[in-house]
C-alpha cells in the first residue's frame, strides 16, 4: 500500500512522566490487580468474621503498638517519598540518589518492625480461620512491602552507576508512584487486622 | 412430512427415550414440587423456543433477502442504519421486559417449592463417602431409629429434611419428588417436599464427592400414611433373633468376623458406627447404597468382594470361606 | 539525551522503501539459533508460540473428552477406572479452561492487538515472554504430573472438604492448585498488557470510537482478567497453605468454611466465562463486517454492551451456589442479574442480526462458523436463563442439563469464533490461504457433530442423569442417549482432525494470501502477511474507523521514529495524540531465566514451606537480571 507521510513525530521526548509512560500505565495496571487482591482478602476476613459468633477466635487481638507505629510510619515516609519525586521530575540527581537511600531505609526499618508485628499477633496460623486470614493479609502485606524495598534497593544502586540516564528518573517516579500504593494498602489492613477485632 | 419421515423420526424418538423408566426424572414429577419446577420449566422453554426459533428466522431471512445494490462497504443508507438502530433499541427493552417476567415467574415458583409446613415429619440425612445415614427422629426417644440409603415417607404429607455431612460436600436429589439441595460440612441446611402418589423414586448425590460418586444412590419409598405408620413401628423395633441353626451361625460370624466393628444392628451386639445401620437390612431394596437391586446373591457378591463391586469404598474384603458367606447372607436376609 | 545526539540518530524519514524495511527488520528481528528463539520478546512469535500451544492443550483435552465419551458410550463399562475416570474430568475441565480457552483468546490478543492499533510491540514484550513461558511450564507441570498418576481428581473447581488434605492426601490438590498460580500469573501479565498496549500504544488518531471491536473486546477481558483472578489466586494459595502448612481457612471445627471455597471459586469462575465468551464476540464483529461487506450496526451498543457484561458479570456468582441452602430472597435476586446479563448479550446478537441483514453476505468459512455460533450460542444462551431460575436449578444444577448448557456457551459463544477466527487470521499469520473446501467439510462436521454430542445432553440431565459420575446402569434409560452423544463428539472430534489436516497442508501447499485477502478494514490487513518483525514500515495514521475501506490506496503515516533502536510510539489515552517516543525492550533470554526460577519456587512449595525461603533469591537475582540495562541503544535512551 502506497504511504504519505502526514505528520513527523521527532521532536517528540523519549520519556516521559506519569501517565504519559508505559511503565506509570503497567505499575497502574499491577496496583489495580494487587489492590483487587488485597480486596478479596479482606472480603475473605469479614466472611468468616460474618460466620463466627466469636472473634477473635481464641485469641486475644494482636498488640496494638507494631501496627501502630508502622501506620504512623508510613504516612510520615510519603513526605521523603513526595520529595524524592520532585528532584526526580527536577533530574537532579545527587538529591534522587540521597533519596534513593533514605527511602530503602524507611522500607528496611518497616521491614523490621513487621517481624515484630508478626511476633505480636497473638495467634498462630494454625490456630483458628482467623489466625489463617490474619496470618494470609499480614504476609501479602509484606510481600508487596520487600518487593517494593527490593525495587528501590536496586533502584538505587543503578543511579549510582552510568546507567543512570534521564529516562531512569521517569523510573524513579513510577517507584515512589508504587510506595504510595504500599502506603495507601495498609491503612484499611490496619484498621481490620489490629481494630475490628477490638470492636 | 412425508409419512415414512415422520415415522422414522417417531421411531427414532422412542428408541431414544426407551426405558426411560421415569424413577429418577425431573420430567415425570410425583410430589408437589417436582410438579412446581415442571411447570416453571416448561414456561422458560416454550418462551426460550419462540426466542430461538424467531432469531433464526430473522438470520434465514437476512441471508436469502435481496441485498442493497452498492458493493462498497461504507456506502451507507442512513434510512436503514437509524431505523435498525431504533429496532434493536426496541428489542433490548423487549428483553429486559422479558426476563423480568421470567424472574417473577421463577421467584413465584420459587416460593412455592420452598415454602415450608411447620407439622413436617423431620428426617434427619447424614451424608456419607458414600452412602446416606438417616434418621426418624421423634419427640420419644423410643421413637426414633436410625437405618440407612432407604427412606421411606407417607405421601400426601410434608417431610422435612435436615442435611448434614460426615466428610466432604453431598447434594440430595430425588428429581421426581424436588430439586437439590447439599450437604455441607459444618452447616445444617434442610429441604421439604410431599409426595403426591405411592411409589419407588430412586435418588443420587448430585455433588461430586470423590471416587465412587457415581455409586451414591438411594431410594424414597412413598407409602399410603397407614402402611407408613405400621412399617415405622416395626423399623423403630430391635432385629429380629435368627431362628434357625445357619442364621445363628451368621449372627456370630458377624461379630466374629468384624463385620459388627462398623456396622450396628439393634438389640444384638453389634453396635459399630462407621457403617451403615443394618438393623432391618432384610426389608432394603438395594445393596451398597442403591448400586444393586437386594437379593441373596447381589448381597453375597457385594460382601465376598466390596472393591470389585465399588471399587475404593471403605468396607474391606474379609476373608470368608463359602459356608460362612452363605450363613452371613442368611443371617442378614432374614433381618427383616 | 541531548539533542545534539538525537541529531546524529538514524529516523525513518531519511530512508524509504525497501532500504527502511531492511534497516527496521535488522533491528527488530529475534536473534537467530536456538538462544535467539528462547529470548524472542516479537509479540508475533510469542502469540505464535501461545496459540500453539494452546491448541496443543486443546488436542490432549479432546482427547480426554473422547475417552470419556467412550467410557459413558454404555451402561457400566469398564474402559476406564473410576479414579482414572475422575482425574480424567478433572483435567479435562481444567485443561480446557486454564490451559486453553483463556490462553487461547489471549494469544490471539497477543498477536493481533499490536497490529490492530498499528503499533510495533506489545507493551512490555518481556513480561509476554514471561508470561508464556509460565503457561507452558505450568501447562506441563499439570500434565507430567497427570502421567505420573498425580493429576488432579477433585473436579476443575475443587470444592473443599474433598480437596483438604484429609480427603486427598496426596498431591493431586496440590498440582491442581498450583497449576492454577501458574496459569493465572501467565493470564494477569497479558491482561497488563493488553490494557497497557491499548491506552498507550495506539496510532495516532485511533480515537476511542475507532479501536476495532476485537480491541474493545480483549480491552475489557483484560479488565474481567485483572479483577477475577485475584480471587482464585487468594483461594488456591490458601487451599495450599491449609493442605501444607495446616491453616484453618475451609475446616468448620476451627472456624473455617467450605462455603468460603465457592464463593471465592466463583467470584472468579463466573467472569472465567466472560473472559472466554467477550473476545468471542470480538472476533464475530470482526469477521462479520469483513464478510457481510459492511461494517457492524452499531459499533457503540456492542461496545456499551461489552462493558456492561463486564460490570453485570462480576454479580452472578452466586447463581452457581443456589443448592448450597442460602437465604431465598437472596437467591432470587441473583436469578434476576444473571438473567439480566441476556441484556447486553441479546443487543449484540441483535446488531449482528441487523448487520447481515443489511449486508451482501459471502459465504466463506470464517462466516459460515459465525452463523454456527449464533445458532448454537442462542441455544446455549436461553438455557442459561432457565438454569438462572432457582426452582429450575435445583432440577438441573450437577445435571447435564449444565453439561449441555455450559458447552453451548462455550463451544458455540467461543470455540466456533474461534474457529472462524483460525480461518479468518491464519492468512495473515502465516502468509497462506487455508482450504475453502476442506473449511467447509470442517464447518460442518464440528456443527453436525456438536449438536448431536450435545443437545441430547439436555434431554439426559432432565431425565436424572447427574455430572461426573464414571457409570450408571442399564435400568436408568440413559444408554441410547449417551450413545447417541458419543458418536456426536467422535464426529466433533473429526472436524478438528480435519482442521489440523488442513494447517498442516496449507502451511506448505496453500494459495499465497497477499497483504489483505479478504479485502478487511482493519490495520492488521494494511501490512504484509506474514507481517515483519515490526509490523509497519512506518506507524499508520487513523482517520476513520475501517481505515482501510475509507482508503484503499494510500495509507496515511507518521515518520519520525528511530531507525536504529526499538522505539514505539506512545499516544494519548483518549484521542490517541503522540506523545512519547519510547524504547521498546530489545531481546532477553532473562524472562525464560525467571520463569525457571519461578517454576521451581512453585513446584518446590507444594513439597515444603521452606522452598519460599530458598526460591526467592533465584528469583529476585533472575529479575534483577531481567531489569538491569545492559547499554543498549534501548536501555541508555
Amino acid at each position: 500500500m502506497k504511504q504519505t507521510i502526514v505528520r513527523n513525530v521527532a521532536e517528540l521526548p523519549t520519556f516521559g512522566f506519569g501517565p504519559r509512560s508505559g511503565p506509570w500505565w503497567g505499575a497502574m495496571g499491577f496496583m489495580a490487580l494487587e489492590g483487587m487482591g488485597f480486596a478479596i482478602a479482606i472480603g475473605t476476613y469479614l466472611y468468616l468474621y460474618a460466620v463466627n459468633p466469636t472473634w477473635p477466635i481464641g485469641a486475644s487481638p494482636p498488640d496494638l503498638w507494631p501496627g501502630t507505629v508502622e501506620a504512623a510510619l508510613y504516612l510520615l515516609s510519603i513526605i521523603p517519598n513526595e520529595y524524592t519525586n520532585r528532584v526526580a521530575q527536577r533530574q537532579d540527581l545527587p538529591r534522587v540518589r540521597i533519596c534513593l537511600i533514605v527511602m530503602s531505609l524507611i522500607g528496611i526499618v518497616l521491614l523490621v518492625l513487621r517481624g515484630f508485628e508478626f511476633a505480636h499477633l497473638n495467634t498462630r496460623w494454625d490456630n483458628s480461620a482467623y489466625g489463617s486470614v490474619v496470618w494470609l493479609i499480614l504476609g501479602l502485606h509484606t510481600t508487596h512491602l520487600a518487593t517494593d524495598v527490593g525495587d528501590t534497593v536496586v533502584l538505587a544502586v543503578l543511579m549510582f552507576t552510568h546507567h543512570a540516564k534521564p529516562r531512569r528518573f521517569s523510573d524513579v517516579t513510577d517507584n515512589v508512584f508504587y510506595w504510595n500504593f504500599v502506603v495507601l494498602a495498609w491503612l484499611p489492613l490496619y484498621f481490620l487486622l489490629d481494630w475490628v477485632p477490638r470492636l | 412430512m412425508p409419512v415414512r419421515v415422520r415415522t422414522a423420526l417417531v421411531f427414532l424418538a422412542t428408541w431414544l427415550l426407551a426405558a426411560c423408566s421415569g424413577r429418577q426424572s425431573a420430567l415425570d414429577p410425583q410430589g408437589l414440587q417436582s410438579d412446581q419446577i415442571r411447570h416453571t420449566l416448561f414456561i422458560f422453554l416454550i418462551i426460550a423456543a419462540i426466542v430461538w426459533i424467531a432469531v433464526m428466522v430473522v438470520l434465514g431471512i437476512g441471508m436469502l433477502r435481496r441485498k442493497r445494490a452498492s458493493n462498497q462497504p461504507l456506502d451507507l443508507d442512513r434510512r436503514f442504519e437509524e431505523g435498525s438502530g431504533r429496532l434493536i433499541l426496541g428489542l433490548g427493552i423487549a428483553t429486559v421486559i422479558i426476563v423480568l417476567g421470567l424472574s417473577f415467574v421463577s421467584y413465584a415458583g420459587q416460593r412455592t417449592v420452598f415454602a415450608k409446613d411447620e407439622n413436617a415429619l423431620t428426617l434427619k440425612i447424614i451424608g456419607h463417602q458414600w452412602w446416606w445415614e438417616v434418621h426418624y427422629e421423634a419427640d420419644s426417644p423410643h421413637q426414633s431409629f436410625v437405618t440407612a440409603n432407604e427412606i421411606r415417607i407417607p405421601t400426601g404429607q410434608p417431610v422435612k429434611v435436615e442435611l448434614e455431612s460426615a466428610d466432604v460436600i453431598h447434594s440430595f436429589w430425588v428429581p421426581s419428588l424436588t430439586g437439590k439441595m447439599d450437604l455441607i460440612t459444618g452447616q445444617k441446611n434442610e429441604l421439604q417436599f410431599t409426595a403426591k402418589n405411592a411409589g419407588i423414586y430412586r435418588g443420587q448425590c448430585a455433588e461430586f464427592c470423590g471416587l465412587q460418586h457415581a455409586h451414591m444412590a438411594f431410594a424414597v419409598i412413598a407409602l399410603p400414611p397407614d402402611e407408613f405408620g405400621r412399617w415405622r413401628d416395626h423399623e423403630n423395633q430391635s432385629a429380629n433373633s435368627p431362628a434357625d441353626p445357619l442364621g445363628k451361625q451368621g449372627e456370630d460370624l458377624f461379630r466374629g468376623r468384624g463385620c459388627a466393628l462398623c456396622h450396628n444392628i439393634r438389640g444384638t451386639l453389634a453396635g459399630g458406627q462407621l457403617g451403615p445401620d443394618l438393623t432391618h437390612v432384610g426389608n432394603r431394596t438395594t445393596v451398597a447404597a442403591g448400586t444393586l437391586p437386594l437379593s441373596p446373591a447381589t448381597l453375597g457378591a457385594w460382601i465376598a468382594d466390596p472393591q470389585h463391586i465399588k471399587p475404593g469404598n471403605l468396607m474391606p474384603r474379609m476373608p470368608l470361606q463359602s459356608d460362612e458367606l452363605i450363613a452371613i447372607i442368611h443371617y442378614l436376609e432374614q433381618l427383616k | 539525551m541531548s539533542m545534539a545526539a538525537d541529531d546524529r540518530e538514524l529516523r525513518d524519514e531519511s530512508l524509504d522503501g525497501l532500504q527502511l524495511s531492511a534497516q527496521l527488520e535488522r533491528i527488530w528481528r529475534t536473534p537467530s539459533g536456538l538462544l535467539g528463539a528462547l529470548m524472542s520478546v516479537d509479540h508475533k512469535v510469542v502469540g505464535r508460540r501461545y496459540i500453539v500451544t494452546a491448541f496443543a492443550f486443546l488436542l490432549l483435552g479432546g482427547i480426554l473428552a473422547m475417552l470419556m465419551r467412550v467410557q459413558l458410550a454404555g451402561p457400566e463399562k469398564t474402559f476406564l477406572s473410576p479414579d482414572k475416570y475422575n482425574q480424567i474430568f478433572t483435567m479435562h475441565g481444567s485443561t480446557m479452561m486454564f490451559l486453553f480457552a483463556v490462553p487461547v483468546m489471549e494469544a490471539f490478543a497477543v498477536y493481533l492487538v499490536p497490529l490492530m492499533v498499528g503499533t510495533r510491540n506489545i507493551a512490555f514484550p518481556r513480561l509476554n515472554a514471561f508470561s508464556f513461558w509460565m503457561f507452558l511450564f505450568g501447562g506441563c507441570f499439570l500434565w507430567i504430573s497427570f502421567l505420573l498418576n498425580v493429576g488432579p481428581d477433585v473436579g476443575w473447581f475443587a470444592y473443599v472438604p474433598l480437596s483438604s488434605l484429609q480427603f486427598t492426601p496426596t498431591k493431586r490438590a496440590d498440582v491442581w492448585a498450583q497449576m492454577i498460580t501458574f496459569t493465572e500469573v501467565a493470564a494477569l501479565a497479558v491482561a497488563v498488557e493488553i490494557v497497557v498496549t491499548v491506552f498507550k500504544l495506539r496510532a495516532p488518531g485511533m480515537t476511542l470510537d475507532r479501536i476495532p471491536l476485537f480491541v474493545w473486546a480483549m480491552l475489557v477481558t483484560a479488565f474481567l482478567v485483572m479483577f477475577a483472578m485475584p480471587s482464585i489466586m487468594v483461594a488456591s494459595t490458601s487451599l495450599i497453605l491449609d493442605r501444607l502448612v495446616n491453616t484453618r481457612f475451609y475446616d468448620s471445627s476451627s472456624g473455617g468454611h467450605p462455603l468460603l471455597w465457592q464463593h471465592l471459586f466463583w467470584f472468579f469462575g463466573h467472569p472465567e466465562v466472560y473472559i472466554i465468551f467477550i473476545p468471542g464476540t470480538g472476533m464475530v464483529s470482526m469477521i462479520l463486517a469483513t464478510f457481510a461487506r459492511r461494517p457492524v450496526i452499531g459499533y457503540p451498543v456492542i461496545i456499551l454492551s461489552l462493558i456492561a457484561i463486564g460490570f453485570l458479570s462480576f454479580g452472578l456468582w452466586v447463581h452457581h451456589m443456589f443448592v448450597t441452602g442460602l437465604p431465598q430472597l437472596g437467591a432470587g435476586l441473583f436469578t434476576a442479574s444473571s438473567m439480566l446479563i441476556a441484556v447486553p448479550s441479546g443487543l449484540q446478537i441483535f446488531c449482528w442480526l441487523a448487520t447481515l441483514w443489511d449486508g451482501r453476505p459471502v459465504y466463506r468459512t470464517p462466516l459460515l462458523f459465525v452463523l454456527g455460533f449464533i445458532a448454537i450460542f442462542v441455544i446455549g444462551g436461553l438455557s442459561g436463563v432457565m438454569v438462572a431460575s432457582v426452582p429450575i436449578d435445583t432440577q438441573v444444577h450437577d445435571t447435564y442439563f449444565v453439561v449441555a448448557h455450559f458447552h453451548y456457551v462455550l463451544i458455540g459463544g467461543a470455540v466456533f469464533p474461534l474457529l472462524g477466527a483460525v480461518y479468518y487470521w491464519f492468512p495473515k499469520i502465516t502468509g497462506r490461504m487455508l482450504s475453502e473446501s476442506v473449511g467447509r467439510w470442517n464447518f460442518w462436521l464440528a456443527f453436525i457433530g456438536f449438536n448431536v454430542a450435545f443437545f441430547p445432553m439436555h434431554i439426559l440431565g432432565l431425565i436424572g442423569m447427574p455430572r461426573r459420575v464414571y457409570t450408571y446402569t442399564a435400568e436408568m434409560g440413559w444408554e441410547r442417549l449417551n450413545l447417541l452423544s458419543s458418536v456426536g463428539a467422535f464426529i466433533f472430534a473429526l472436524s478438528f482432525a480435519l482442521l489440523l489436516a488442513n494447517v498442516i497442508y496449507s502451511l506448505r501447499k496453500g494459495a499465497r494470501a497477499g497483504d489483505n485477502p479478504w479485502n478487511a478494514s482493519t490495520l492488521e490487513w494494511a501490512t504484509s502477511s506474514p507481517p515483519p518483525p515490526h509490523n509497519f514500515d512506518r506507524i499508520p495514521v487513523v482517520k476513520h474507523r475501517d481505515p482501510l475501506w475509507a482508503d484503499s490506496e494510500s495509507l496515511p503515516v507518521v515518520a519520525g521514529l528511530s531507525a536504529e533502536r526499538r522505539e514505539v510510539l506512545l499516544t494519548s489515552l483518549a484521542e490517541a495524540e503522540p506523545q512519547v517516543r519510547e524504547a521498546s525492550p530489545e531481546p532477553s533470554i532473562w524472562p525464560l531465566l525467571t520463569a525457571i526460577a519461578t517454576t521451581v519456587f512453585f513446584i518446590g512449595s507444594i513439597f515444603t514451606p521452606w522452598a519460599v525461603l530458598w526460591g526467592t533469591p533465584p528469583m529476585a537475582i533472575t529479575l534483577i537480571g531481567w531489569f538491569w540495562p545492559t547499554g543498549s541503544r534501548e536501555d541508555e535512551a
